[in-house]
């Protein structure tokens, strides 16, 4: 027998993470650990560590990290880039980071093309911060900031990042998936794989969102996370690409 | 289940020989991998906890294992070594 | 080497390509825009990478992120953009990363005017951003020294590993100077960036560039760590100029383009009799407090002269520890003190001309 599946050494070895019990933020760290190793260039990778749940994401991805400060992580990885070309710069990043105080760090770097890849945790909540209503919290969906669940009035719709982004010249690959099933996260990591290809191939700004469960947070089990996620989460963010290298303006 | 494991035994396709094994102190207990299992083989240790305090995720009939690795996929934790022939 | 003839925001900016500095990022910002356009004019000649960011928040964690990436990175702003760059500042003494930061100042609170000032020495010295940590901070006085410290921060902020800025002020900004560009000649031994995170290469574990400790011993230990680097540039970078100190009846105490215009007063009030001199600080931080052991018995009283409300009058007090009586004149808001008005108050003090 051989071995088809073991731990990248994408990822640091014998260290396990902090995160919850069924929490997607491990499957999605290895998915780009994975496609770093398989591309060859996890020994050029420079990650930007965003603040939230995986504030720590500096102590699992088995390159040089930086921690940035809450929103900042695109920035950040601008300088590194703008710095050192060559290398493979990547910022992971949640809702509130990405999508709530971040918004500006990221739509300008997508807007100026920077050569980044941005791996987008969408989980519709704050996690690390317990439970409070994201920028994609969906209508009706109960936070600790929001206890009678998110309304229109007094919050507006939650955001649609990749959408958003598919209106940006500058980004090259914007590709929305989710992991909430073997073949979804196998299809997932086609679309980091093909992100990071873009960012190689030296044509502009690529993000993937990921749709991810916060159990925690959600108030659920891991599995039944998925349900809700499949559930309630896909009709609102629907899976695809928005933008590939090459499309119209 | 993900897909119909009796409707492939009945056209007689040649199941690949699997083996997994689990890393069961690393374990969080979280059981994505079992509702992952095309074979349903994956069950939870209700006789004992692990280091953590969780009942791990672990293979009795192992010669079902067909070492599809939904199973290692969907772990967060990289507790699933899988083996194939 | 030729003198050249230079608006002082131009000059910072040769200044640094002259000390190796290869990127700049920054944002429009009254009054230190030429700056910024210099630079975007000037580095892509160079070598070296120009980015307008977003806004002074992405500016700075732009220049975090070039810095751990081991580069000589350089941002400016003024008054209300260093505000916003706060939160960065912090990130970047706390991990331990170099960088020059340039401020010129202009009248405050808020949005304010674009009028120069002094009202920022709280900001700059009392670290302005969360935690404990202080920033070797110069104050020039004229285009000359903004350029020869401008040089000499580059080579403070690598040996250090630690943020470093430069103070000036709508006036030395706008100010038209003879400048020499001089050989850059580095006075410290830098040690080599290996922590910089330039990709494993497949050769070592991976850097980490982070402020972030969530044990409060580890973080405690760390904070001992940056305490060590401030004792030791207390030791070594203090920098001031004492003139007409020792017997004067007045001492003034005034730093950057408002020790020129003091300068002019000590000579009105020599005219009248009256023996003033100045101590003028070039660090604001770390604070030239030996500076005031000059003072001899003949000083009636200690008078600070700034463009605020009163900021470093505190550290004036601080220096004397309650030896001299102690005094204030400013203005504020944009508002230049006039030498003449600075005369009157030293009379005032010694109860007339003679």
């Amino acid at each position: 027998m051989a071995v088809v599946f073991e731990k990248t050494t994408g990822l640091v070895a014998g260290k396990e993470t902090h995160y919850c019990p069924g929490c997607t933020h491990g499957i999605i760290h290895r998915l780009v650990a994975e496609v770093l190793v398989e591309l060859g260039v996890l020994d050029k990778a420079v990650g930007v560590a965003p603040v939230g749940c995986s504030v720590l994401a500096y102590e699992y991805f088995n390159c040089d990290m930086h921690e940035a400060s809450h929103g900042r992580a695109p920035a950040v990885a601008t300088g590194i880039k703008r710095v050192l070309p060559e290398n493979v710069v990547f910022t992971y990043q949640g809702d509130g980071d990405l999508a709530s105080i971040g918004t500006a760090e990221i739509v300008h770097a997508a807007h100026r093309g920077e050569k980044i890849t941005t791996i987008f945790v969408n989980n519709a909540i704050y996690g690390m911060t317990g439970g409070q209503m994201a920028p994609t919290t969906l209508i009706g969906q109960k936070a600790t900031t929001a206890p009678l669940g998110r309304t229109v009035e007094h919050s507006g719709m939650p955001l649609k990042i990749s959408e958003m982004f598919a209106t940006i010249h500058g980004a090259a690959f914007i590709e929305r998936v989710s992991v909430d099933t073997p073949a979804n996260i196998r299809k997932a990591k086609k679309a980091i794989k093909e992100a990071f290809k873009c960012q190689i191939e030296g044509k502009g700004f690529s993000m993937v969102e990921v749709l991810s469960t916060c159990p925690t947070n959600w108030g659920m089990t891991p599995v039944d996370s998925l349900q809700w996620l499949r559930d309630n989460m896909m009709p609102y963010y629907p899976l695809g690409n928005f933008r590939r290298p090459g499309e119209d303006e | 289940m993900l897909f119909n494991i009796e409707l492939i035994k009945s056209r007689r396709v040649n199941m690949a020989k699997g083996k997994v094994t689990f890393d069961r102190d690393i374990c969080k207990g979280c059981e994505l991998c079992v509702t992952a299992c095309p074979v349903n083989i994956i069950v939870m240790d209700k006789t004992g906890i692990n280091a953590k305090g969780y009942h791990p995720a672990t293979v009795n009939e192992m010669d079902k294992c067909i070492g599809c690795a939904n199973c290692a996929t969907i772990c967060p934790d990289c507790v699933i070594t899988v083996e194939r022939d | 080497m030729a003198k050249v003839l230079m608006k002082g925001n131009e000059a910072i900016g040769a200044a640094a390509i002259n000390a190796g500095c290869k990127y700049f990022f920054g944002y429009p910002i009254t009054p230190q825009n030429e700056l910024p356009e210099y630079m975007s004019k000037e580095l892509p000649n160079n070598d070296g990478v120009f980015v307008q960011a977003e806004s002074e928040v992405a500016a700075i964690n732009m220049v975090y992120g070039a810095a751990g990436a081991g580069a000589r990175v350089m941002t400016s702003s003024s008054s209300p953009g260093i505000a916003l760059k706060q939160e960065g500042i912090t990130y970047i003494a706390g991990a331990e990363l170099p960088c020059v930061i340039v401020n010129i100042v202009r009248g405050g609170p808020g949005l304010g005017g674009i009028q120069p000032a002094q009202s920022d020495y709280n900001q700059v010295t009392r670290g302005g951003g969360n935690g404990d940590y202080k920033l070797l901070c110069y104050a020039p006085a004229n285009l000359q020294e903004m350029v020869d410290l401008i040089q000499e921060s580059f080579d403070a902020a690598d040996y250090y590993r630690n943020p470093v800025m430069v103070v000036g002020d709508g006036m030395i900004g706008q100010m038209m100077e003879p400048i020499e560009f001089k050989e850059v000649k580095s006075t410290r031994t830098l040690p080599t960036k290996d922590w910089a995170t330039i990709g494993t290469g497949g050769k070592r574990k991976p850097n980490i560039i982070n402020s972030l400790a969530l044990d409060p011993q580890e973080l405690e230990y760390h904070n001992h760590k940056l305490q060590k680097k401030y004792a030791e540039m207390k030791e070594k970078e203090v920098r001031f100029e004492n003139y007409n100190v020792e017997g004067a009846e007045v001492v003034m105490v005034a730093y950057g383009t408002t020790s020129r215009i003091v300068k002019n007063a000590i000579k009105l009030l020599e005219e009248d009799g009256i023996k003033a001199g100045i101590i003028r600080p070039i660090t604001l931080w770390p604070y030239p407090e030996k500076a005031f052991d000059e003072i001899t018995e003949s000083c009636k009283c200690v008078l600070t002269v700034e463009m605020s409300e009163g900021q470093m009058i505190d550290d004036v007090k601080i220096a004397l520890n309650g030896r001299f009586p102690t005094d204030f004149y400013g203005r504020s808001g944009g508002m230049i003190p006039t030498p003449e008005a600075i005369a009157e108050k030293a009379k005032e003090i010694v109860g007339g001309a003679k």
